[in-house]
């Protein structure tokens, strides 16, 4: 239970401004995920508010208390790493006891709180064994076990998922959205996987280079990027973006010349920008379709079958890559020339500046 | 790279001469205090003799072997156990809260030990016999302590670089404070590595006979002191000395040996794990 704030929180190194002041407001019980590409400072700023690192700038506050100068051992919060830090000496039990018994909590209390975190967790049959003699899979359960006995205020996550196969990854995913809504706890979840993000998160705070770009749903950031950033790092596979000058304009739609291409149609109402400005069209794979004669020409270079769906990668005149999420049974093959047209009322526009010109209001069915 | 047969012959025996140049004249100390005076002195040596133990039971009849022994158990343990107090948390401190300075502090550490001790044996002796620490256990554990605590800080420094810092990091985040840490994680996750820093310890204050020569007299003087005694102005007693040498350093070696191999296993701690 726990609402953490920062504002203009900054981290500075002697050569190097890791963090370059983020605002950010999580609210009580909500699973929010920090992801970006390495090094963009998402680890440090989990460390910040861990208080495993200090705050150099602006503040930080657990539950409307400033916590910027509170010790790790006193925020009351409970981290899981991405090495699980397991105590290697002691057994499932003691590790999951080990805060509790520091704590001086009686040892029946403990036992009670053990065993329910356990039972939880699947972890019932291997108290008794030491971290050595754990699968990957359990060893992350042991560190989740120890953050949950000492009912925390929120929980932070390092990408804990990162050293299981891919197979329980995906099952821990869901087990950890679960393991939010029954403990009704503040999460907050560090991944430079962005499908983890989409489908974990709550909401999603995008980090690139110490600043943050984005903060929003999964589906808002999808359908709607605010920047050409975001555009590019959410979605897989990658938002198509091709670069043209607008043409013409009217209160429902821009019409832009795409260069190497034809015009294309991006639906919205009033969007500002005049014509002859230069800008960006962002087109996802699934909201890009083959058809004959379409304005957007090419050759197929690739084709992957996934069954499901057929991921067709051509290659346009001037060198550059799109992919088009085309029907299983579109039959095309490598080498073949293909023309492509996206989705207008789909399809999202940036400026010069890479930042967004639309947003999209989204009413689920 | 697999080292030919010849080679290994050759390094082999270059091996035995340096071990027996080395072990020579330890082995020609234990001889001679079989001896007695008259033969220790002979020239040529005496390589064939009827050994005695009278040279041991002089030795030990009026010289108080075993006050001397006793001073070098409580000095050597003492000041390891102080030392060990001591370096524990520094290097606690210094491994796991690092800082700008904490290189310089390590590398200063060390450059105290490149300082010879007679350089600062004046005002040591002074300062001891203001304090009237002269020739007491109390002082003599302080100066082994001392002279100890830069080699235990950096050999403890070094196993606890080699334990995971994430592990410290949960514990910190676990709301375990540094005493439970250092008591509950540290000391039995270092274990081994404390283990071989102590028996390096006890090995070096045992054998550490500057100051325990020039500080000490009869009540607080160690077993290197009670050497030192023999080659007194009554002259030179080669049979009795050696006889004081070998009970000297017997203790030490058989403890060494018992030892080696939890020696050997602190020092390669980092490289098995």
């Amino acid at each position: 239970m726990a609402k953490l704030i920062l504002q203009n929180v900054e981290k500075r190194y002697e050569t190097f401004h890791a963090i370059k002041g983020i605002d950010l407001s999580i609210d009580d019980r909500e699973f929010v995920v920090f992801v970006g590409p390495s090094g963009c400072g998402k680890t440090t700023l989990l460390r910040m508010i861990a208080g495993l690192e200090d705050i150099t700038g602006g503040d930080f506050s657990i539950d409307g208390v400033r916590a910027n100068d509170i010790p790790p051992d006193k925020r009351g919060l409970a981290m899981v790493f991405q090495t699980y830090a397991l105590y290697p000496h002691m057994t499932v039990a003691e590790n999951m006891g080990f805060a509790l018994k520091m704590a001086k909590v009686p040892r029946d209390e403990i036992k009670a709180k053990v065993a329910h975190a356990a039972a939880m967790l699947q972890l019932d049959k291997v108290l008794d064994r030491r971290p050595k003699a754990l699968s990957g899979g359990q060893r992350q359960r042991v560190a989740i076990g120890r953050a949950i006995v000492r009912n925390p205020k929120g929980f932070l996550f390092d990408e804990p998922l990162s050293n299981l196969d891919a197979a329980l990854r995906v099952q821990m995913r869901t087990e950890l959205v679960k393991l939010n809504k029954q403990l009704q706890t503040t999460m907050i979840y560090v991944t430079h996987d962005q499908i983890e993000a989409m489908t974990m998160a709550d909401r999603i705070v995008v980090l690139h280079a110490g600043i943050v770009e984005q903060v929003g749903s999964p589906l808002e950031l999808y359908n709607n990027p605010a920047n050409l950033f975001v555009a590019g790092f959410i979605g897989s596979p990658k938002m198509n973006l091709l670069e043209g000058v607008v043409t013409a304009r009217d209160d429902q739609h821009v019409e832009v010349k795409l260069d190497d291409a034809g015009n294309v149609i991006v639906m919205g109402d009033r969007i500002a920008v005049a014509p002859g400005t230069r800008v960006t069209v962002g087109m996802r794979p699934e909201h890009t379709a083959l058809v004959s004669d379409g304005p957007i020409g090419g050759v197929a270079d690739f084709v992957e079958h996934l069954g499901n769906e057929t991921l067709v990668y051509v290659k346009r005149p001037d060198g550059q890559q799109m992919i088009v999420k085309a029907d299983d049974l579109a039959g095309v093959r490598m080498g073949d020339a293909v023309t492509m047209a996206p989705k207008g009322d789909r399809s999202v526009l940036f400026g010069p500046d890479g930042k967004a010109l639309l947003r999209r209001e989204f009413h689920l069915h | 790279m697999k080292q030919s047969a010849l080679s290994q012959i050759i390094f082999g025996i270059l091996a035995w001469i340096a071990a027996l140049v080395m072990f020579f004249p330890i082995l020609w100390m234990i001889v001679t205090a079989f001896k007695t005076e008259g033969q220790a002195i002979a020239i040529p040596p005496l390589i064939l003799f009827t050994p005695t133990i009278q040279s041991f039971l002089d030795a030990t009849a009026n010289a108080g072997y075993l006050l001397f022994a006793m001073n070098s158990v409580i000095v050597s343990v003492g000041s390891t156990v102080l030392a060990i107090a001591i370096a524990f948390p520094a290097a606690y401190a210094l491994a796991f809260f690092p800082t700008q300075r904490t290189e310089f502090t390590l590398m200063w550490m060390l450059s105290t030990k490149m300082l010879p001790a007679v350089g600062v044996l004046m005002p040591i002796y002074l300062g001891m016999k203001t304090i009237g620490l002269q020739d007491t256990r109390i002082g003599l554990v302080g100066l082994d302590t001392l002279m100890n605590l830069p080699i235990v800080v950096w050999m403890l420094y070094s196993f606890f670089k080699e334990i995971p810092g994430e592990i410290l990091e949960a514990a910190r985040v676990d709301g375990i404070g540094p005493r439970q840490q250092m008591w509950h994680l540290l000391l039995p996750l270092s274990g081994p590595g404390i283990a071989s820093t102590a028996l390096l310890s006890v090995i070096l204050s045992w054998n550490e006979a500057f100051w325990s020569i020039n500080v000490t007299a009869s009540h607080a003087g160690t077993l290197a002191a009670y050497i030192a005694r023999f080659s007194a102005p009554e002259g030179l007693f080669w049979a009795k000395l050696s006889a004081a040498s070998v009970l000297a350093v017997a203790p030490i070696l058989v403890f060494g040996s018992l030892t080696q191999r939890r020696l050997v296993r602190g020092l390669t701690f980092g490289a098995v794990k």
